[in-house]
């Protein structure tokens, strides 16, 4: 039985608004909603714009908006969705720059802003690192993130201050602080110790329901917070790290 | 115009190390058509092999040992000092991408934990639990964050502009814009990754359509072993998602419709272990005889590994056996079937990575050096692309302060750039006939059908036959979308052109091929054959059509034997 799909479409350079765009079509039992809309794109209307790289739920690229809902198409089974019209909109948050994609470059610079990269002290260690499975737990939980921005996408702050780094920028922040290997300073903390970083957050966790890898950025950022204060009270005193 | 010292195309693993480890001083840039790290490097899963012997039942482990794993695998077609140079340079590599912040599973002791893996005499393969592609792609993104590459994201090269066997710039389109943009460099490489999506059947990402490989072919590089194409025996039945050896490696079974272990008639000693074309052709040879499910597919079973292993070790493969097939393989056993899974031949470079023509190289999957020879063990693409991703931007760096660059001149480029513009005009000028969509899924089909894990002479004429039909559909379809903004089908199109170059290289490359050889198996000769096929396939574009050249092997100290696992 064939099924409306209402997408958003959009062009900035030749229309006033965004409209929708209902196409009829039947999907397979099985089919993702990125199988659909490529489907769509292939038979119906090859102008249709997304992006899609992987469509197995790690590359982050096709985070949507479907049926009100945030997440990615190729993890996102049709059956699953059981409405007669299913709605398709790019992610909120972030500039439309056609139909389903979105400008990134917010996302990218909170990212850059962070310093994300290891820090470690000194040369490279002659066997490698030394370091156990278990002080690992928490990096490996937190570098599952996969950048989609979904995070960002349903974060209440960042739709009312553009320049709240966001949770995927802090929690990836949190992922380095967690790393026995990484010896980043004082300073290089000292970045988001601000009402726009850490102190951002409004603890409402909607970050952690929409997330596709259960990263639970908002975990992160609550962790982050407790270093911070550490951290402080440890600088106040003198014992710098 | 835009003007660097070097251009490299492909944010990938290659790329990303070819951009680290470029001299500081020169002025270099990543193109890559999707941002880096959506790259296909990403869903990488089981692992990356160094012989640093940290396992138990790997403490006798000697980079030699895995250059002759890697060599045997190969089916004596790789290059015998190419596979030496890789496996030497793993174990450093290693130890670098550890202090760069990759978070390797570890073993008690602290050290890079290694499992065993298809084809290798020892557990050697390092990995961060089943997704050490994406650990090793942000981290290397992670890297050049911190060293503040310079990065053109979401644009397509669509020429590589090659003069009198010198490399002088690169002709791009700007997704987000639809701009042409040409760019002068003094060197380009090549990290354009595999061309997976040119079958129906793939474990690969939807963006690799390997036009990379095409367009270097096309501005008059060689092509080597174009018809060495990898079958990976577990991708999940009917997503052709992958399944990570490492789900063998971790002890997991294969399993006929008669419940039994059917690698002991193929592969008595490896099992479930033994190299992917191999298992491959094992798994296909069981469904022809009756003895799959639907026949179509085979069971991996992973019920015994028990939950916490499964949790631990192969939470990835959980997680996509629960969102694509809707089963938990601590309690299920998982659906599998082969799916076209990676390129072993490529662009023709040495082991500097250097092409025949000056300034121009090319690492990772869309090169061949050749370390992979007929058949790439689990583990090595990984370490391919890292390795010779460093070497190549080395070399580009050497070949630049060494004064190697040619005088550069932007006419040709901009006269590049012209005739772009006149076939996107052409193009777009076009308003009705055919759908450039459905025309790519017609030679997936043909691909998938007459060029697969088995292969014959008739099919392989048949396929060939069928090209230049593509190419005339390809020349008649026309664009739907009006705007020059992400227009994903002008993409298309333009890749739709290299990937029909890349299919016919495949093509003719098994047709003349006539022996058996890794992962090229012809039912028509089915055997080995040293005395005449021990050598490289050169294939080079000419006006009057593809010429082909035959190299032979370089071969060191490690003998030839059968093939025996």
């Amino acid at each position: 039985m064939s099924t409306q799909f209402k997408i958003l479409r959009f062009d900035p350079a030749t229309d006033d608004h965004p409209h929708f765009q209902v196409f009829e079509h039947t999907p397979k039992a099985q089919d993702t909603m990125l199988e659909v809309l490529k489907d769509i794109r292939d038979q119906q209307d090859p102008s249709l714009a997304f992006r899609y790289s992987c469509r197995e739920a790690v590359c982050g690229s096709c985070a949507l908006t479907i049926n009100g809902q945030i997440c990615l198409a190729c993890k996102t089974l049709f059956a699953a969705l059981k409405t007669d019209v299913v709605v398709i909109e790019p992610l909120p948050n972030l500039e439309i720059q056609k139909d389903l994609i979105v400008d990134f470059a917010p996302f990218w610079e909170a990212y850059r802003f962070i310093q994300p990269y290891l820090q470690p002290e000194g040369d490279i260690p002659e066997k490698g690192h030394h370091v156990e499975e278990s002080e690992l737990a928490e990096v490996f939980q937190y570098t599952t993130c996969i950048l989609c921005a979904s995070c960002y996408a349903a974060c209440p702050v960042a739709t009312r201050d553009e320049r709240y780094l966001g949770p995927a920028a802090l929690v990836k922040l949190h992922r380095f602080v967690k790393d026995p290997r990484d010896k980043r300073s004082y300073e290089a903390l000292k970045r988001v110790d601000t009402p726009t970083g850490i102190w951002g957050c409004d603890t409402v966790f909607r970050c952690n329901d929409v997330c596709p890898k259960e990263v639970r950025p908002a975990d992160g950022i609550e962790g982050l917070r407790r270093k911070m204060v550490v951290e402080r009270t440890k600088h106040l005193f003198g014992r710098k790290k | 115009m835009i003007s660097h010292d070097i251009l490299i195309v492909g944010g990938g693993l290659a790329g990303l190390a070819a951009a680290l480890t470029a001299d500081p001083k020169l002025k270099v840039a990543v193109i890559s058509k999707v941002h880096p790290i959506r790259s296909h490097s990403v869903a990488a899963q089981g692992g990356i092999n160094a012989a640093l012997g940290n396992n138990p039942a790997g403490k006798d482990d000697t980079w030699e040992k895995h250059a002759y794993d890697t060599i045997k695998g190969s089916d004596y077609l790789a290059d015998q000092d190419a596979a030496e140079l890789m496996c030497q340079l793993a174990i450093p590599t290693m130890y670098e991408l550890d202090h760069w912040g990759v978070p390797f599973s570890r073993f008690p002791g602290g050290v890079i934990a290694q499992r065993p893996f298809g084809g290798a005499g020892f557990p050697r393969t390092c990995y961060a639990a089943d997704r050490t592609g994406q650990m090793l792609l942000h981290t290397l993104y992670e890297q050049s964050v911190r060293k503040n590459v310079t990065f053109y994201d979401e644009w397509l090269v669509a020429n590589l502009v090659v003069k009198d066997g010198k490399c002088l710039g690169l002709i791009a389109t700007d997704l987000a814009s639809g701009k042409i943009i040409p760019l002068q460099a003094k060197a380009v490489v090549f990290a354009t990754g595999g061309y997976g999506r040119v079958y129906q059947k793939s474990t690969n990402a939807y963006i690799n359509l390997g036009s990379g490989i095409g367009m270097a072919y096309r501005a008059g590089v060689p092509l080597k072993d174009m018809e060495f194409v990898q079958f990976h025996p577990t991708s999940l039945y009917g997503k052709n998602v992958l399944i990570t050896e490492a789900a063998r490696g971790e002890g997991g079974y294969i399993i006929n419709n008669e419940g039994r272990r059917f690698m002991e008639d193929y592969a008595p000693k490896a099992m479930e272990l033994a190299p992917r074309d191999i298992v491959a052709r094992a798994i296909q040879r069981e469904v022809e005889k009756g003895n799959g499910f639907e026949n179509e597919y085979v069971h991996l079973d992973l019920r015994h590994l028990g939950k916490e292993k499964i949790h631990k070790r192969l939470p990835g493969i959980q997680e996509i056996c629960i969102n694509f097939a809707g089963l938990d393989p601590v309690d299920t056993p998982i659906p599998i079937q082969p799916a076209q899974h990676y390129s072993m031949g490529g662009i023709d470079v040495d082991t500097s990575c250097a092409s025949p023509a000056a300034g121009f190289y090319a690492a990772g999957e869309c090169a061949c050096v050749s370390v992979h020879g007929a058949n790439r063990l689990g583990g090595n693409s990984l370490l391919d692309a890292i390795v010779f991703g460093k070497i190549a931007g080395q070399s580009a760096s050497r070949f630049i302060t060494g004064g190697g660059a040619a005088g550069s001149s932007e006419r040709p480029i901009d006269d590049e750039a012209r005739k772009f513009q006149d076939k996107v005009t052409t193009i777009r000028q076009r308003d009705h006939g055919e759908n450039i969509f459905q025309v790519l899924n017609r030679l997936k089909v043909i691909m998938s059908e007459k060029a697969g894990i088995f292969r014959k002479e008739k099919p392989l004429r048949e396929a060939l036959e069928e090209i230049p039909v593509l190419r005339e559909a390809s020349q008649k379809a026309y664009i739907f979308g009006a705007g020059p903004r992400y227009c994903q089908e002008l993409l298309v199109h333009i890749e739709f052109e290299c990937m029909l170059d890349v299919a016919e290289a495949i093509l003719l490359g098994a047709l003349k091929r006539e022996e058996t050889r890794g992962s090229h198996y012809r039912t028509d000769f089915p055997v080995r054959d040293d005395d005449h096929w021990l050598k490289h396939t050169l294939l080079t574009w000419t006006e009057k059509g593809p010429r082909i050249d035959y190299e032979n092997v370089e071969i060191k100290k490690y003998k030839l034997e059968e093939r025996k696992y």
